[in-house]
């Protein structure tokens, strides 16, 4: 039955075939673009492959487009038990930098900007990268003390940062109101010039389809219900498609990374909770740079539709229920029109909530696990976008090698039991 | 929004409580043979059930005493609300309580495999 399936599935076209450019806008013109080729294939799993990646949102296709690219494995699937960027991929504030103060982040975080950099060219999808800044504010003496020396350590990492007083943010902004009378007075802030945001489901339909172009087979409504494992070894898949044998496991299931390892028969020191964002009616460009705000929990970016993009915070108490507290709104809302007078009487359309998985540490898990040939990535907490290439870049390579590099290694599993714990509360933006 | 009862001052919105997370999780005796996986497990890993949960509140912005709740984490529903010092007396609270991978037998917690079947 399965052998048929896969006599019946299609090619993958090649880049050349298929190869977006302005020729082929012009090509497909002359016939009203009723010909543009499937971007992917929609394929039926195969009897066995040599890595599957459980998850196709950003990080696991990454992970499969890398391990193809890179590592030259030629026989992978991801599968998901949805659609593609359906999960957390789909549902994020989509901002971008690499602010971030221990070594260890920086490092990772950095790598993954850097991709983020040269992203669209390589993937030949525009994932409307758009460096515009993110600017994260202080609204306490001391909370801008911290700032100062957040940002020093993070320059010592070569990576972008500057301090900013209220004049010069009300010169990037001028619709933040500054005056020193408000509740939580902005008393200055720092910039990464270098970070801003991208169109999240463009980068999970770049990476789907340049994999999908080196042969990866993605496999959608595919529900894993459990693992084989001998000998402490993973042999395969149970799907809701079946049985699907497999050399190597990598999982990447934001949100449900404490449930599939459940399956595998270990624990991770992951809390699931929801965390919820919003978007406004579209208005013209009033914004055209990032704002968070750590201490009044609020973070604001406008897309180019115009929308008011608007993160709350995560919920205290783990959910799977995807819907969060309406406090939570409320008071981020609070802080956004107090901020900017001039939101206001905006509408809001649409309120979200999302699954994350957050670690004590505010740090992600890339690991290997306890059974042997099966990986985790998971434990992105708030903020897994930003990582989306560098994540799953790393991750590749620790499928294929079987040992993290450099960037890897600090975020296994075991520094929970040597207590090398890399604690980045602090640059999360989102209380944990 | 969670409707939370305190056991004494009845039904409150969330947002008065406090969340203390996953109940009956014994501290190991420090003695020397407590090994840093047996703490580690103690301080860092999480039940996190999709499913039926056993977690701590406290009612903070009231009456700031601590009770625990058997909730379901995929519909939010509250199922039984019981004091600290005791163990769930529902059906689906004492086997929620007897299934949690921390009470069964050290044998059990390795990972699963088929040839045992």
């Amino acid at each position: 039955m399965i052998e048929k399936r896969e006599k019946a599935q299609p090619r993958s076209l090649t880049l050349k075939e298929n190869n977006y450019s302005f020729f082929s806008l012009a090509k497909n013109a002359f016939s009203k673009h009723k010909n543009w080729p499937q971007a992917w294939r929609s394929t039926e799993p195969k009897p066995e492959y040599d890595v599957i990646v459980v998850g196709a949102g950003g990080h696991g296709l990454a992970t499969a487009y890398y391990l193809a690219k890179e590592h030259g494995s030629k026989n992978i699937a991801v599968i998901d038990k949805g659609w593609l960027g359906g999960g957390n991929t789909g549902r994020n504030t989509t901002i971008i930098r690499s602010n971030y103060m221990w070594d260890e982040s920086a490092g990772i975080y950095e790598h993954s900007l850097k991709l983020w950099e040269t992203l669209s060219h390589e993937l030949n999808f525009n994932t409307m990268f758009s460096q515009r800044g993110v600017l994260t504010l202080a609204h306490t003496e001391h909370e801008l003390k911290e700032m100062t020396r957040r940002v020093e350590a993070i320059r010592l990492n070569g990576i972008d940062s500057e301090v900013l007083n209220p004049r010069a943010i009300k010169q990037i902004v001028p619709i933040i109101d500054i005056n020193p009378q408000l509740r939580y007075p902005v008393m200055g802030g720092f910039i990464q010039r270098r970070g801003g945001t991208a169109r999240h489901d463009a980068v999970a339909w770049g990476y789907a389809r340049a994999a999908d172009q080196l042969g990866v087979d993605i496999i959608q409504n595919c529900e894993v219900t459990g693992f084989n494992i001998k000998k402490g070894t993973i042999t395969a898949v149970k799907t809701v498609k079946g049985e699907i044998k497999a050399n190597k496991v990598a999982c990447v299931v934001a949100g449900h990374a404490g449930v599939i390892a459940e399956m595998a028969g270990f624990r991770l020191p992951i809390d699931s909770r929801p965390l919820q964002a919003l978007v406004s009616e579209p208005i013209k460009p009033i914004l055209d740079t990032v704002i968070m705000s750590n201490s009044v929990h609020m973070y604001v970016s406008q897309s180019d539709k115009g929308e008011l993009v608007l993160g709350a915070g995560a919920d205290s108490y783990n959910s799977y229920s995807q819907r969060g507290s309406l406090n939570i709104i409320e008071g981020m809302l609070a802080a956004a029109v107090e901020l900017f007078p001039v939101f206001s009487r905006l509408r809001m359309l649409r309120s979200w909530g999302g699954i994350v998985d957050t670690c004590p540490d505010a740090s992600p898990i890339i690991s290997k696990t306890p059974v042997k040939n099966l990986y985790f990535n998971c434990g992105w907490g708030t903020g897994g976008f930003k990582a989306t290439p560098g994540s799953g870049h790393v991750f590749a390579d620790l499928v294929a090698k079987d040992e993290p590099n450099s960037l890897a290694a600090p975020f296994s599993l075991d520094r929970f039991v040597g207590g090398y714990l890399i604690d980045e509360h602090g640059a999360a933006g989102v209380a944990h | 929004m969670l409707h939370i009862e305190c056991p004494w001052c009845g039904f409150r919105d969330d947002a008065e409580f406090h969340y203390g997370g996953e109940a009956h999780i014994t501290r190991p005796d420090p003695s020397k043979t407590l090994t840093d996986e047996k703490f580690s497990e103690y301080l860092f890993l999480k039940t996190n059930t999709k499913g039926l949960i056993l977690e701590r509140w406290c009612h903070r912005s009231g009456c700031r005493r601590w009770f625990n709740v058997l909730r379901n984490t995929i519909t939010n529903e509250i199922l039984e609300v019981y004091p600290v010092t005791e163990t769930p007396s529902s059906k689906q609270g004492k086997e929620t309580y007897d299934r949690n991978w921390r009470r069964i037998s050290p044998s059990k917690k390795t990972p699963k495999t088929d040839e045992a079947k």
